[in-house]
Formats: structure tokens, sequence, C-alpha cells
């Protein structure tokens, strides 16, 4: 009959109105500023690079290969590689980034350059108060600003930094015993043979320096 | 208690006597004179603080209807957000188009809230509480509101926004087909009174049989002449569901696209004013006015019966805005004309019927019959599933 959908409709808005005083389903909003939920764990907004120990500089696992900058979608990332080298997280030594500037006003938090990074040295943050009233400056974060702690790392995403602990741990092991069987190596060889020189496959690092 | 009893006749009468004890003070001659004009004050200040109430309530209300909170930042539980509404509209920049007709523009919004405000003349909102006992009340009323639609053609027109104009056309249409079942919704009001004075039409439903009283909506065509009224009176006020005039949707803002700051606050107030005029007016016809709904009651002061009848009316209002979806321009139509007129008409006979079968029961079933039957065949008409077929062009296919 004519109006009984409008009554069935008052029926629900009624229920909507009465319930919100009284129950928590019906009244879903969060009163933001005031009360907070926590982000759930695959949240993600802006990267930050991270670092190992207590040294900011030292720790950071970026060796400035450049594949992020090259990768960016929108080419927020802006790096400048240094001309010395400092040891990574192995002890090999690598080239770092000099400078490491996003620009969060253009970033599109797409994690391209999380998905790209082979150091696992780029990760995606979840901090989203990020206002400021210098739009230009103030939106062009520094490698200080970016450089977030392992430990900050785990705190946000507790399973996927596991998983990457896990993988940097199995790497180390393994340059580790390569490192040793490579010495151990050359030792017999130099044990057996004297005069022949030392093998300089051993070591990895010539073949990831980055081309000038 | 005959003292007690006084002080509830003075509580009822507290704004009358206080109305003549002030226009005292004044020489005789200047006495009508300032007794107008005090209850002119009276009206200008209750009115639009209601209006400044009903905009926030009915934001927390929809609010809550929509499961959200709705505001709650300006003030304990965001009560003063109608004062920062006002001074952010007063101090919003006031833009005029370049190729709009100004002065029209302007008259406007003014010229709405002019003609609103003169509704309220005739409105009674207690006992003895009215600023003109006018003998044809209720045509004055139904006149200046009509009047409404000028100052929307005007804004819309001026304005020179295709926007505007669509909403204008859409309003005037929508305002013109609504005013007749409006008018003969409360015709059956007139006729059962005999009289177009609101003040009467008021008195004529202060009875009460037991202790219930003699409202015109407990009767089957005034029962039907308030649902029609109120339907109607939606219509007329553009709200929802019939807000086309202002679709957001499709037309900006309809009508007021191009108003900015007070002048956009000005017909806010003046679509609020007209919906808390038109509810007062429903109020007055069908709900007995001020009259106290069990006689038992009746010791609690008129005026404060008209008040709390209106905000129900209001918050049906808000209510129903916040379930019922826009409807289409054709259905809009459709309904005024297939429907309303039909059943309107249809009351006036029942009235009628109503006025001379007598004083027995049959009464009472032979006009409710006749409003049923027609309401439910009304009703399959209107609900006929229409079989538009496939649309078909004729250059492009």
């Amino acid at each position: 009959m004519l109006g009984e959908g409008i009554l069935k409709g008052l029926g629900e808005t009624a229920k909507n109105f009465a319930g919100s005083f009284v129950s928590k389903e019906r009244m879903t909003t969060v009163q933001y500023p005031e009360e907070r939920i926590a982000p759930i764990e695959n949240t993600r907004d802006f990267p930050f690079l991270v670092y190992d120990g207590d040294d900011k500089l030292a720790g950071m696992r970026c060796v400035a290969c450049q594949i992020c900058e090259k990768e960016c979608p929108p080419k927020c990332i802006y790096i400048v590689k240094s001309t010395d080298k400092k040891p990574d997280f192995v002890g090999k030594m690598q080239i770092y980034p000099a400078r490491f500037d996003i620009d969060i006003s253009v970033c599109m938090s797409c994690q391209i350059c999380v998905e790209v990074c082979p150091f696992e040295a780029i990760k995606m943050d979840t901090e989203f108060e990020l206002s400021t009233t210098d739009r230009f400056g103030g939106l062009l974060y520094d490698r200080e600003q970016l450089a977030k702690s392992n430990e900050h790392y785990h705190k946000i995403h507790p399973t996927e930094a596991t998983e990457v602990d896990a993988r940097l741990a199995e790497e180390k092991s393994k340059a580790e015993a390569k490192a040793k069987a490579a010495a151990e190596a050359a030792a017999a060889k130099a044990a057996s043979a004297p005069p022949a020189p030392a093998a300089p496959a051993a070591k990895v690092a010539p073949a990831k320096e980055p081309g000038a | 208690v005959s003292s007690s009893s006084s002080f509830w006749t003075n509580l009822d009468q507290v704004f009358v006597l206080l109305q003549h004890w002030i226009a005292g003070l004044f020489p005789q001659w200047l006495q009508p004179a300032v007794a107008t004009i005090l209850a002119v004050i009276g009206i200008v200040a209750a009115f639009p603080g209601i209006f400044a109430l009903t905009t926030v309530l009915e934001r927390k209300g929809l609010g809550r209807m929509q499961k959200r909170l709705g505001p709650n930042r300006v003030g304990p539980l965001g009560i003063l957000q109608p004062v920062a509404d006002g001074i952010k509209s007063l101090t919003k920049e006031d833009i005029v188009p370049l190729s709009a007709d100004a002065v029209v523009h302007f008259l406007a919004p003014v010229l709405l809230v002019v003609a609103v405000f003169l509704g309220y003349a005739v409105l009674p909102v207690g006992r003895n509480m009215v600023l003109m006992n006018m003998d044809a009340g209720l045509l004055f009323f139904f006149a200046i509101g009509a009047s409404t639609e000028l100052s929307i053609f005007m804004a819309g027109w001026s304005s020179r926004n295709k926007y505007s104009l669509l909403g204008a056309m859409r309003a005037v249409a929508q305002m013109i087909s609504y005013e007749v079942p409006l008018l003969l919704s409360s015709v059956v009001a007139v006729m059962i009174t005999g009289s177009l004075s609101t003040v009467k039409i008021v008195e004529a439903q202060s009875g009460f049989t037991g202790i219930f009283p003699h409202w015109y909506v407990f009767t089957p065509w005034g029962f039907a002449g308030f649902v029609l009224f109120v339907i109607a009176a939606l219509a007329e006020t553009n709200r929802s569901p019939f807000d086309l005039p202002e679709g957001e949707s499709e037309i900006v803002a309809g009508y007021f696209t191009e108003y900015s700051g007070f002048k956009f606050a000005l017909f806010f107030l003046g679509e609020y004013l007209g919906m808390l005029s038109i509810a007062g007016f429903a109020i007055t016809l069908f709900l007995g006015g001020w009259g106290a709904p069990f006689s038992f009651l009746e010791i609690v002061p008129s005026w404060a019966w008209f008040f709390a009848k209106l905000f129900a009316a209001i918050f049906f209002f808000i209510w129903l805005r916040g379930t019922l979806p826009r409807l289409r321009q054709d259905q809009l139509m459709n309904f005024a004309w297939k429907f309303m007129l039909p059943m309107s008409l249809l009351n006036l006979l029942v009235a009628g019927a109503w006025r001379f079968l007598g004083d027995g029961w049959s009464k009472w079933i032979i006009c409710s019959a006749v409003l049923l039957l027609a309401y439910v065949l009304l009703g399959r008409v209107l609900m006929r599933k229409q079989h538009l077929g496939a649309r078909s062009y004729r250059y492009a296919d």
C-alpha cells in the first residue's frame, strides 16, 4: 500500500536515533583528537629510512643505489651519493646517501620505493599528523627527519619487521660463512701452493660498486 | 486554591500582562502602537531564536539518525554552533555576480524574510497571544505565503546563473502545484469552524470529551486534511523529500547558488521561518493550536503547549528529512496532481457530509470508509508500474 515504505523507513531512522543514545554499535564515531583507535598493522602513509643501532647516519641501511629514486612515479625522492664509504650491516664498505630528500607533499604513498629496495632500507611509516604551516620547506623531509630506528619499524609493523630481520640475519650469516670459507680456502691454498695469487672473487663488493 | 489558580492564569497570560504593563508606561495615544511594536519584537525575537535552535537540533538529530554525533565542538554539546555560524556568515564576503541584476539580487532575500515574518501576524501562539486577530487570517497567511515564490524567482532570475534559474523554475513549479492541495486541505477546518479567523479555529477545537480534546485531527476528515496539509507544507517549504529546487547533487544549491555571506543566511532564515510558520498553522488548523492535549493538563500555560507542539513538528520534519530520499521531478508532479489534489477535493466532500450526517456514529464509519477507500485506490493508481520501454533516438541510432 502507498506509504508503507515510508513508515518502514521512519521506523529504521527512529531506531538509529534512539539507539544512538544507548548502544555503542549504533554510534561508531571516534572523537578523533581526544579519542584515537590504534592503526591496523598494514597502515601505511609515507616512507622512512630504517637504521640499525643508535646512530642515525652510521646505522642507515640505505646505500644510495637510487633505485627508489628512479622508480618513484611522482619523482618525490632526491638522492645525492656520498664520495666516501661506510661499513654496512655486514661490515662491507658501501656508499651512503649524502642527501636523501622526500617531498611528502608530492609522495602518493604507493609503496613502490619499498617494494623495489633490495636493502630493506626504506619502509612505510604510519605517522599521519604531518600538517605544517610551511608548505614548501616543512613538507620536504631530509635524511635526518626520514631516519627512524629498526625498533620503530618493529613497533609499527611487527610481523613485517620480524621477517625482514630474519632475512637480514640469514644474509649476514651467509656472508660471514662465505667470507670464512673464502678465508679458509685462501689459507689452504696458501698452505698448499705458496706462489699462487689469492682469488679476488671472494669479495662480492666490487660487483655492487655503483658505476661512476 | 484560588491563589494558585490565579498564579497559573497569570503564568498563562504572563506575556500579555507584560505587554500591557510596558504599554501602560506610555501616554494613552501611544499605547496601541507600543503594544503592537512589543508584540512584533516578541515575534521577531522568538522565532529566529527557535530557528537558531532548530539548525543545531536538526544537524544533531540527522547525525544521530545517520549514526554520527553531529556538531559538538562549539559550546557544551555544540549548542553554540548557531552563534559560530552567524558570526561566520556575517564576516564572509558578500559576492554579487558581475552580470547579476544587483538590485533584484539584493531584494530577493529581504523580501523572502519580510514575507515570511508577515505570516506570523495571524498565528495564535497562546491564549490572547496573536498580533492581529484578522477575520480573514488564514487567507492573509496564504496570500503572504504565496509571495515567497516571487522572491525565490527573483533570486533565481537575477543571479544570471543556469543553476539558479533551474532551481527557481523547479521551486515555482513545485510551490504552485502544492499550493492547491495546501489550500484545499486547510479549507476543511474553515468549513467546520465557519470562520477564516485563526483565533476562532483554535477556539472551536478547545473543548474536551472526557479527557480528550476536540482537535480536528481526531476526525476522519481532519486526519486526512492534516496529513495532506503536512505533505503539502513540506513541498511548500522545499523540505526533504521535496527539496528539488536546491538539489545539491544536481543544481549546486538551486536558486541561492549565487548567494554568499549574510544574504545566504537570510535565505536560510527565511526558509526555516517559513517551515516554522507553516508548522504553526498546521498546529492551529488541526492540532488544537495552543490547546492542551488532555483536559487535566490545561493548567500548563497555553503558549507552552503551542511551542511544545511546534518542536514536535520540527522534530517530525527532521525525522522525515533523515529518512526520505529526494523525489524525481515527474514523481513530484504526479503526486501533486494525481494524488494530493483528488484526495483534498474528496476531503472537502467528506467534511461537508460530516457536517450534515448528524450526531450518530454512522458519520464516523461512512467518512472513514470513503477516505480509506479513496486512499487505497489512488495509491494503487499512483504506484502502478509504468512500462516506459527502451529509450529510442531519432538521429543517434
